[in-house]
């Protein structure tokens, strides 16, 4: 029989649509409306997991957020496995399929379950004083050991296939939660005209009116109220209702991270869009955000069967469902006397054990035990008894549920994330908002106003008050919805652990469900000298993983609270961290994903090279040709082939990541010589300078050629990782330090691409394509640049080399740059004209000893030492970084300097990064920068930044690596050329 | 995320703005005249406020201006935001 416990004339499920779905491959049937959870229980499916290290059997605890056991995985296909989630808040759709987790093999038969009779072995704190010797096993042995016994679900092993959106919403108010405060406060803020936003994280709005019976408001029945204010709501222009969307985070100014879940829901087929961040920034949000029941911390408190008595009254309320045919309502608080009343009107045969002293109350259709002491519970798969002392007298009562009352905890997550004041609450046992920083509200049950009447008195002053500061105008303001309850739920309840007989060391009471951490386990961190919550949350690890401590955190409270001594307000409680409830990386991510996580930059030569067949590198967010390999080439012969044209004949170099900038006004070479190390006033016009800048520390921070087009304009061109940088920190000195100076900076990074033409037949090959520049070795000599115009397109042209040979670089605006790259390659096939990529670029500079900054340099690296001293202007008073250099460490001996260095076996390539040694041995002398084989000199060659560097040279050192020690001799750094001669041709 | 007033732009959501550190901290009209001591407290001396903290910013993705901003550490609140060059916003009553 199907839904056995399934209640008709009860709750909101449609019964004209059962649906069927699966769990742990076995096939049962539900309602449209039902939660995974609900449905389970209409089957009397109580087992639903093992717990996180006892293994113990575990059932469902909760009916929504605050479920810690029911965790499942939900299979919607390939790359659509989602483990971890709560029962209780999965929609139940046809063929839904999930598994319960962390059991081995079956949930009736766990292997594991051993690990429960080993509990008294396996303390708080257990693994880190059992396995921290020998330390090496920790990764090897202990660590995938624990893992496969311990833990939660296993993440899918495939890429998600849904889609993702995101949105950016602003509102006058925001409001969370769609509760009876939630809904009083949007319906009197939506008065006032402004925009309202009214979220709620279950899939129907009404909060805590749709598992109500009882309750009349202005006179009706209050789910009735709830359906009809939601129907007011939906029809104005100012209001968004959205339903199924938790506030997950409260961030700075009033920006609320919303995630709206739009697919797991939807039946037949794939929703076009799974879940959507909303980030909305609001000029004032109401948390209307309610009240968690407390469970009560008594011995075996964990079974199947057992669960929060507010949790049972919403599946019989809102789903139909009565979670056991004889339940016992344990509990410390006046709204366990509802919930069996209620059962009991449902045909349950219930029986209320209230743990407070009191006289019994008579005529109640139930039996009332009172002052009773929870001894434990009975059965193994599912509760068969509870055991309990009342007046002297021990009794066994015999159940199938055994529901908690502890009273209820404020959610004040998100108003605690905004960073406004708690103060302990004694009339509810909790904390409750008592100031705010941000402009925000806490009303309803969120801030400890339990009874209905004023819950909504408390969210329509609030939305009142909203509408009036949005510059609304309330038309004669209505009064507050009335409410009429039969049964007030008073205040109180009791936090930390109840008392019992049992010996502490044996009895399980347990305060954090899904982390498995007892009243025991607290006690015994405090006893080993942990005394601040945030130490003993982390050592025990309460109110940690997916639940947050949305049950556990206040017991825990007060049993830290007890064990030390002091009151509960002195210990202070947890940080409440986002999110909420867990949010998917999709929904973080939205498209930003695969190709779209961060922008490609292409150069206008980039389809030419990919025709070509080149093998590309990422350079920060560029793409750059790394090597053109010919048919059959490995990378090597590729790249040595690449150098050897460039040094014998000639090649061409698609440079236009460099970065530039064009920087003009009448100060502009005042303000080069105040920010580059070099003298720049001098510099003529139509000639360049390497240029060197430091940060004001007197480190290297980029270098560049900068070429002086008239007086008062320069072009600057700077690393292609440091473009942006370099003009933020220009922009810095000029708006801040400077402001005097007349000096306008522009980004022509992407305006002008870059090819540059380096090799003895260079000249020969650009010369027929150049008009209106004479680029003969008298007229146009080594740094020089000249406007002219190439295969018919302008351009400004520059005589650099970074590479050691004759060199151009042609400045092409970017929208005719492949037509000229075209023309300059058609042009030099009869010159041996050979494409190369930035790997024989880095060699053919090496070998020139041309430093990378960032490869040579780290940011301690000043000019000295990498041999860039003679850069700095000597003369110049000032520049940015000079008073640096003259500080006591950058004048010291024993810096690192640049040198090059020779392997004994000239075949042996350098790992970059290795670390240099006397050949004696002893401490590190510095390390390995570059290191290449040179195919111009026919072995191996390397830069090195080596401690008093210079003055070692022709020493012996020594690499020591894994296999082997590799000899060394120190070298100058200019393997290639040391005259310059080819430079100047 | 922070609500930025740029005093150019206005209100701007924070990932507009590069963080520029503590405001205020002129450069040393001659840095020769200064000791290692002193130029060495310019270099790397921050206050670690709790509380108004007078503060740079670039709005490197809208003008590009820098700016500053007292902003409490405490609360993340902006009390006041002003140009470069204008006077400082009294903070006493804060």
């Amino acid at each position: 029989m199907t839904q056995k416990y399934r209640l008709a004339g009860h709750g909101l499920v449609d019964s004209s649509r059962p649906l069927r779905f699966h769990f742990d491959d076995r096939i049962y049937e539900g309602f449209a409306g039902d939660t995974l959870a609900s449905a389970l229980l209409a089957n009397d499916v109580h087992l639903v997991g093992r717990s996180f290290k006892y293994h113990r059997p575990r059932g469902i605890l909760g009916a929504w957020a605050d479920e810690p056991n029911a965790l499942v995985k939900i299979v919607r296909g390939r790359g659509r496995i989602t483990p971890n989630l709560p029962a209780t808040q999965v929609e139940l759709v046809d063929g839904l399929v999930a598994y319960s987790q962390n059991r081995n093999p079956s949930l009736e038969h766990d292997r594991w379950s051993i690990n429960d009779r080993l509990s008294r072995f396996l303390p708080a704190g257990f693994y880190y004083k059992t396995f921290m010797w020998p330390r090496r096993a920790w990764d090897a042995v202990y660590e995938p050991r624990i893992r496969a016994v311990a833990g939660l679900g296993v993440a899918p092993d495939a890429p998600d296939p849904d889609r993702y959106a995101q949105r950016y919403a602003h509102c006058e108010v925001l409001v969370v939660g769609a509760g009876p405060a939630g809904l009083a406060a949007a319906s009197a803020a939506a008065a006032g005209g402004g925009r309202v936003i009214l979220c709620d994280d279950r899939p129907r709005m009404g909060g805590s009116l749709l598992a109500t019976s009882d309750a009349l408001i202005d006179g009706g029945d209050a789910r009735d109220w709830a359906t009809g204010t939601l129907a007011r709501l939906a029809a104005l222009p100012n209001v968004r209702l959205l339903p199924r969307t938790t506030a997950f985070g409260y961030y700075p100014h009033n920006m609320i991270g919303l995630a709206e879940r739009l697919g797991d829901h939807v039946e037949d087929g794939v929703a076009p869009v799974r879940e959507r961040l909303w980030q909305v920034r609001a000029a004032r949000v109401i948390l209307a955000t309610g009240a968690i029941e407390r469970p009560l911390v008594f011995p075996d408190n964990d079974r199947p069967g057992i669960m929060l008595a507010d949790a049972a009254r919403t599946y019989l309320q809102l789903y139909g469902v009565a979670v056991g045919a004889r339940p016992v309502v344990v509990t410390a608080h006046d709204a366990g006397y509802r919930v069996a009343r209620e059962l009991t009107s449902a045909g349950r045969a219930t029986v209320l054990v209230d743990v407070r002293p009191g006289a019994a109350v008579s005529g109640a259709p139930f039996r009332i035990i009172r002052d009773a002491r929870i001894e434990g519970t009975r059965g193994r798969l599912r509760v068969n008894a509870i055991d309990i002392v009342a007046g002297g007298r021990r009794e066994r009562l015999a159940c199938d549920a055994v529901l908690m009352c502890g009273g209820f905890t404020p959610t004040i997550h998100l108003a605690s994330q905004s960073r406004g004041q708690m103060t302990w609450s004694a009339d509810v046992q909790a904390y409750v908002p008592s100031g705010s920083v941000e402009d925000e509200r806490t009303v309803g049950a969120a801030s400890g106003r339990l009874e209905l009447a004023d819950a909504l008195k408390d969210g329509w002053w609030a939305g009142i008050d909203a509408a009036k500061t949005s510059g609304g105008k309330i038309v004669a303001a209505p009064l507050p919805p009335r409410a009429d309850v039969r049964q007030s739920i008073g205040k109180g309840g009791v936090i930390g652990a109840l008392p019992h007989g049992r010996n502490p060391l044996r009895a399980k009471a347990f305060v954090d469900w899904q982390n498995d951490v007892t009243a025991r386990d607290l006690a015994l961190a405090t006893r080993e000298g942990f005394r601040s919550i945030e130490h003993v949350k982390r050592y025990t690890t309460t109110g940690m993983a997916t639940d947050q401590g949305k049950l556990s955190n206040i017991n825990s409270l007060g049993i830290v609270a007890a064990s030390t001594g002091r009151a509960v307000e002195a210990v202070g409680f947890t940080t409440f961290r986002p999110p909420y409830t867990p949010v998917t990386f999709g929904t973080l991510a939205g498209s930003a994903r695969g190709e779209l996580f961060d922008p490609v930059r292409r150069t206008p030569i980039h389809g030419w090279a990919e025709a070509k067949g080149a093998a590309f590198e990422d350079v920060g967010q560029w793409k750059r040709a790394r090597y053109f390999p010919r048919a059959g080439e490995t990378m090597r012969q590729a790249v040595d082939r690449e150098c050897l044209a460039v040094r014998s004949a000639v090649g061409i170099f698609d440079a236009s990541t460099l970065g530039k900038i064009e920087v003009v006004g009448t100060d502009a070479a005042e303000f080069l010589e105040r920010f580059y190390v070099n003298a720049w006033k001098k510099l003529g016009v139509g000639r360049c300078r390497y240029g060197v800048l430091l940060r004001e520390d007197g480190f290297i921070l980029d270098d560049g050629v900068i070429a002086r087009l008239a007086s008062d304009r320069f072009h600057v061109t700077t690393t292609t990782g440091g473009a942006a940088r370099v003009l933020g920190l220009m922009e810095d000195y000029l708006q801040t330090e400077w402001p005097d100076l007349d000096v306008w900076l522009t980004s022509t990074t992407e305006q002008w691409s870059v090819i540059a033409i380096q090799g003895p037949r260079a000249r020969e090959l650009l010369a027929p394509l150049v008009e209106q520049l004479d680029i003969s070795a008298a007229a146009f000599p080594h740094m020089s640049v000249g406007d002219a115009e190439i295969c018919g397109v302008p351009t400004r042209l520059m005589r650099v080399s970074f590479t050691g040979e004759l060199g151009f670089e042609i400045n092409i605006p970017s929208g005719r740059a492949r037509q000229v790259w075209e023309a300059i390659w058609a042009r030099g096939q009869t010159l041996g004209l050979t494409a190369y990529g930035t790997e024989a670029m880095h060699i053919l500079r090496a070998e020139k000893g041309y430093i990378i900054v960032g490869q040579e340099t780290d940011g301690t690296v000043i000019p000295q030492d990498v041999g860039l001293g003679w850069a700095i202007g000597k003369a110049k008073p000032d520049f940015v970084g000079k008073r640096s250099l003259e500080r006591p460490a950058l004048l010291a001996k024993g810096r690192k300097q640049l040198v090059g260095l020779f392997t004994t076996d000239p075949s042996i390539v350098l790992e970059e990064g290795a670390q240099l040694m006397a050949p004696a041995g002893g401490p590190s002398l510095g390390h390995v920068t570059s290191s290449y084989y040179s195919a111009s000199l026919g072995r191996s060659i390397a830069l090195a930044m080596i401690k008093d560097g210079r003055a070692l040279e022709d020493q012996p050192l020594m690499v020591p690596m894994p296999d082997g020690n590799i000899a060394v001799k120190v070298t100058g750094t200019v393997f290639v050329d040391p005259e310059g001669g080819r430079l100047n041709d | 995320m922070l609500l930025i007033p740029c005093p150019y732009c206005g209100d701007r959501p924070e990932i507009e703005f590069s963080y520029g550190g503590q405001a205020h901290i002129a450069r040393p009209p001659v840095p020769a005249a200064l000791d290692d001591e002193q130029w060495g407290s310019f270099l790397y001396g921050r206050d670690n406020i709790r509380g108004p903290h007078r503060e740079r910013w670039r709005h490197s993705h809208g003008c590009a201006r820098f700016f500053n901003i007292l902003r409490d550490t405490r609360t993340d609140l902006i009390l006041a935001s002003y140009r470069v060059g204008d006077p400082l916003p009294e903070t006493g009553a804060l």
